[in-house]
């Protein structure tokens, strides 16, 4: 038996690879699920109610899944210049932190803007800090040669250390009861709720979909796409073509730290209202499963965010049902990225028998 | 054993041939390597396989070697069969090779280079054993060489004549040389090809892989032209020219391009004083360099790999600013940048096609326009004209013949021939008035080799300076009308081609100035 790579991948191969994957690490994880006792068809079964099974559920699942649509496109923006962004989670509550300061001073810049423009003024800022926490780490990339793995992976800590002195000092809510959170941003940046009733999905849900199909069109289509992709694939060639390589790298970093913020002023605005520390259970680092699921495109990050969102409000459902734990959600997710590396691998290999 | 099996068997009367291949055939998936591959070679006998990139001359090697093992078929050497699949078999019954890059450790002595692997080094009386075999091999073959020089001081050709050494010393009784002369000067090679002759008549078999012509026509006895697997010609060296060894190797007949004199015009690209440093005390990359190419001209770059011809390739490509110096495009300064090279009409050639020239991973498309993009013609507000592009894609297409592309095919799936004619295609289109072309035929097949070498003719009669910088001696003296030498960051002043001789030329290479030297 021999590997060999294979000249093209044919579209449909590529196209199914995920679908495989996917059904792989079900398979896979039902031996788990079997181990814990319970059937495993019917925990299927519960997981998938409980994920989509309802309009509550789905408005659930799809609110889980906007901060990962956001973390996923600014992983997959980073990965495709082949900057290795592991800072989206601190870049995340960089932008929370941004919109928490404009609802603090909503009042003095509501005397500058109108009041529609508010959420706006909070989005921008969440995404300049954002950028602001990526481009330290690049810029000593491109002029020092440091690892970008290590400083932005570190730059994760600092910032939640950060917030953390924060939430516990100058930001602390004294209507708390002693909670380290800040007090409620105020109803004027918040995100409108799109369904009646407790559904919680919000109208950050619409602009995560709005964002991924304008960042398609602008690697397909504009100049500077065109400019982050050819630096990705060739750093060489697009230096010998005489693209401005280091201001491409800074625009890559500015654009992922900056959509990465925008997860976090999601999140204030549309769900939580207020920052507390726990406010992502590591959506950040999601961000790079949901955008290696996707294969780095755009739509597939929407695909894949919804997916491990599913996964994860469906494994609640099934631990209750069931009493699988729902760690098993963790582990669906992770071994479903190491099932895409290798569909994608084979996508790019053939196996042959000689 | 085997080997010292032969000659006595030989000396009864019938002459056994040292290496015997019969009907090797080797299947890569739906790739046949190797399709029925039979030959023979005696026993004091120079055996050049001659093939382009992919004929199978490297995967017949790798079978000879035990690295791969052929579907079928079989090789007999000195009348024994040959096991198959083992490396140790193969160096057991006596086969040697010399790779093109060599696999010798700097920091050993020659000796211990040539003793390595087959006993032990700390012995002491084993090394003095070991350095008197090695002396007494180097008297036989004429072989000059130190035992005690570290490798990392002594010269490319030195290094090679230790790889052959380091084969005898296994007892080789079949030596493999694998393009030899690739890194040597002409003066090296043909010391190599003198060596050779010595081997050869002390009864050593040799296999002399190349696809350069002229070489094999001077030293080979008997010549095999590999085709796409299969041998489609043996020749006797004394009955065959190059016309029809290049014509064998394609399958067709190949019309090599005729340089026309033309009256050279001002100069477009200029190089005043150029330096580049490196960190430390090093030694200046570049040195002080000037040159001049003029409309109308081909200016050719000679000069061994590592002299300074890669630096100053970039240099003139803009791609590297020099420490000191100008670069003047016709007569006016220009800030070393790809771009501004570009719109001021320099065509951009460069050494690796992979690499640097193209970005394999995007289109054919997308790599016509990756020089341009941002240029009226493929770009508006910040967006791509993506139609444009297409259409120049197509354009290039089918004026430089690119084989298997369309607009949307990627461009790794193109044969390097192929990648090299997109490259001339994007740039030539552009009538440019200077062409700054490095290595420009490297691994490409003889008939792409005189399609490029047409194409800068063309340009060049046309009014174009180029700037040709190669390590590959004929493509010099074929296209150049002027040719200096790059030696150790200098360059030498340039010589009009009909002045100037092959030794000449190699003395220069190697530093030595008719003229006093360095």
């Amino acid at each position: 038996m021999r590997v060999e790579r294979r000249d093209f991948s044919p579209l449909a191969v590529r196209l199914a690879a995920p679908g495989v994957a996917v059904l792989a690490s079900l398979l896979i994880c039902s031996s788990l699920i079997k181990a814990a006792g319970a059937p495993v068809l019917w925990a299927y079964w519960t997981m998938l109610v409980g994920a989509v099974g309802s309009l509550n559920s789905v408005s659930e699942t799809l609110t889980r899944a906007t901060p990962l649509i956001f973390t996923g496109l600014s992983v997959a923006v980073a990965f495709r210049a082949r900057i290795w962004n592991i800072g989206a989670e601190g870049q995340l509550y960089a932008g929370a932190l941004a919109t928490v300061l404009v609802a603090e001073e909503g009042g003095r810049i509501a005397a500058v803007v109108p009041h529609w423009a508010l959420p706006i003024v909070a989005a921008g800022a969440a995404f300049a800090l954002g950028a602001a926490l990526l481009l330290g780490p690049v810029v000593l990339k491109v002029k020092l040669g440091v690892d970008e793995v290590v400083t932005t992976l570190l730059s994760n800590f600092v910032m939640l250390l950060f917030v953390s002195y924060l939430l516990d000092g100058p930001f602390k809510d004294p209507m708390s009861m002693g909670w380290p959170q800040t007090p409620p941003v105020d109803a004027t940046v918040s995100l409108r709720h799109l369904l009646g009733g407790t559904a919680r999905l919000h109208a950050g849900f619409l602009f995560a979909l709005l964002g991924a199909a304008l960042l398609w069109l602008f690697n397909v289509r504009s100049v500077w796409g065109y400019e982050m992709r050819a630096v990705g694939l060739s750093l060489n060639g697009a230096r010998f073509a005489g693209m401005p390589v280091t201001s491409v790298l800074l625009r890559v970093a500015v654009l992922s730290g900056g959509i990465a913020g925008i997860a976090g002023f999601n999140e204030i605005a549309g769900v939580k209202g207020y920052l507390t520390l726990d406010m992502s259970p590591g959506f950040g680092y999601s961000g790079i499963v949901v955008a290696m699921l996707a294969q780095l495109h755009p739509v597939g990050v929407v695909i894949s965010a919804v997916f491990v969102a599913a996964i994860f409000v469906g494994a609640d459902a099934m631990s209750r049902a069931v009493a699988v734990p729902n760690y098993i959600a963790d582990v669906i997710v992770s071994v479903s990225l190491l099932t895409m590396l290798v569909a994608m691998m084979l996508t790019r290999y053939m196996i042959r028998h000689e | 054993m085997n080997v010292q099996v032969a000659p006595v068997e030989g000396s009864v009367g019938i002459r056994r041939p040292a290496l015997r291949i019969s009907s090797v055939c080797k299947r890569f998936g739906s790739l046949i390597a190797n399709d029925d591959v039979s030959f023979t070679l005696e026993a004091g006998q120079v055996l050049a396989l001659l093939g382009e990139n992919g004929a199978g001359k490297t995967t017949l090697m790798n079978i000879l070697f035990g690295h791969y093992v052929a579907d079928s078929g079989a090789i007999e050497i000195g009348g024994a069969s040959l096991s198959p699949g083992s490396p140790q078999a193969a160096l057991r019954a006596g086969i040697g090779m010399v790779h093109q890059h060599f696999a010798l450790a700097d920091n050993l002595s020659v000796a211990e280079n040539i003793i390595i692997g087959t006993e032990s080094l700390l012995l002491p009386w084993h090394r003095a054993k070991a350095k008197e075999k090695i002396l007494d091999i180097a008297r036989r073959y004429g072989l000059a060489l130190d035992p005690d020089a570290l490798v990392r001081d002594i010269s490319v050709g030195e290094r090679q004549r230790v790889e052959i050494v380091k084969a005898l010393y296994r007892d080789a009784r079949i030596l493999v040389l694998d393009e030899p002369t690739a890194v040597l000067t002409p003066q090296e090679a043909e010391a190599l090809f003198a060596t050779l002759r010595i081997l050869v008549s002390n009864g050593v078999a040799v296999i002399f892989i190349s696809h350069k012509l002229r070489e094999v026509l001077s030293v080979a006895d008997k010549i095999i032209v590999m085709r796409q697997g299969k041998v489609v010609a043996e020749r006797r060296a004394s009955e065959t020219s190059r016309e029809e060894l290049a014509e064998l190797m394609v399958g067709r007949k190949v019309a090599f391009p005729d340089r026309k004199p033309v009256s050279v015009g001002p100069a477009v690209l200029r190089l005043d004083g150029i330096v580049l440093r490196q960190g430390g005390n090093r030694p200046h990359v570049l040195d002080g360099v000037n040159l001049e190419v003029r409309q109308h001209e081909i200016l050719g770059i000679a000069g061994i790999a590592g002299n300074g011809q890669a630096a100053l390739a970039d240099i003139a490509c803009g791609v590297l600013a020099p420490s000191e110096g100008l670069i003047h495009l016709s007569g006016d300064p220009v800030r070393s940048d790809p771009s501004e090279f570009v719109k001021r009409g320099v065509a951009r050639i460069p050494e690796d096609r992979h690499a640097t020239g193209l970005i394999p991973d995007m289109s054919v498309w997308e790599n016509v326009v990756a020089e341009r993009y941002r240029s009226e013609a493929f770009a508006v507000a910040g967006l791509q004209r993506v139609g444009a592009a297409r259409k120049y894609a197509e354009l290039v297409i089918a004026q430089f013949d690119v084989r298997g592309a369309a607009p949307n095919t990627s461009a790794k799936q193109l044969s390097g021939g192929n990648m090299q004619k997109l490259i001339l295609g994007r740039t030539l289109l552009q009538d440019p008035g200077v062409i700054v072309a490095t290595q420009p035929t490297r691994g490409l097949d003889i008939g792409a080799v005189a399609y490029v070498h047409r194409k800068l003719l063309e340009a060049r009669d046309r009014g174009a300076g180029i700037l040709l910088i190669s390590e590959d001696i004929d493509e010099l003296f074929s296209l150049s009308d002027r040719i200096a030498v790059m030696f150790r960051g200098s360059l030498s002043s340039p010589v009009r081609t009909e002045t100037l001789s092959l030794q000449e030329l190699g003395l220069r290479m190697a530093g030595q100035n008719s003229t006093g030297g360095r």
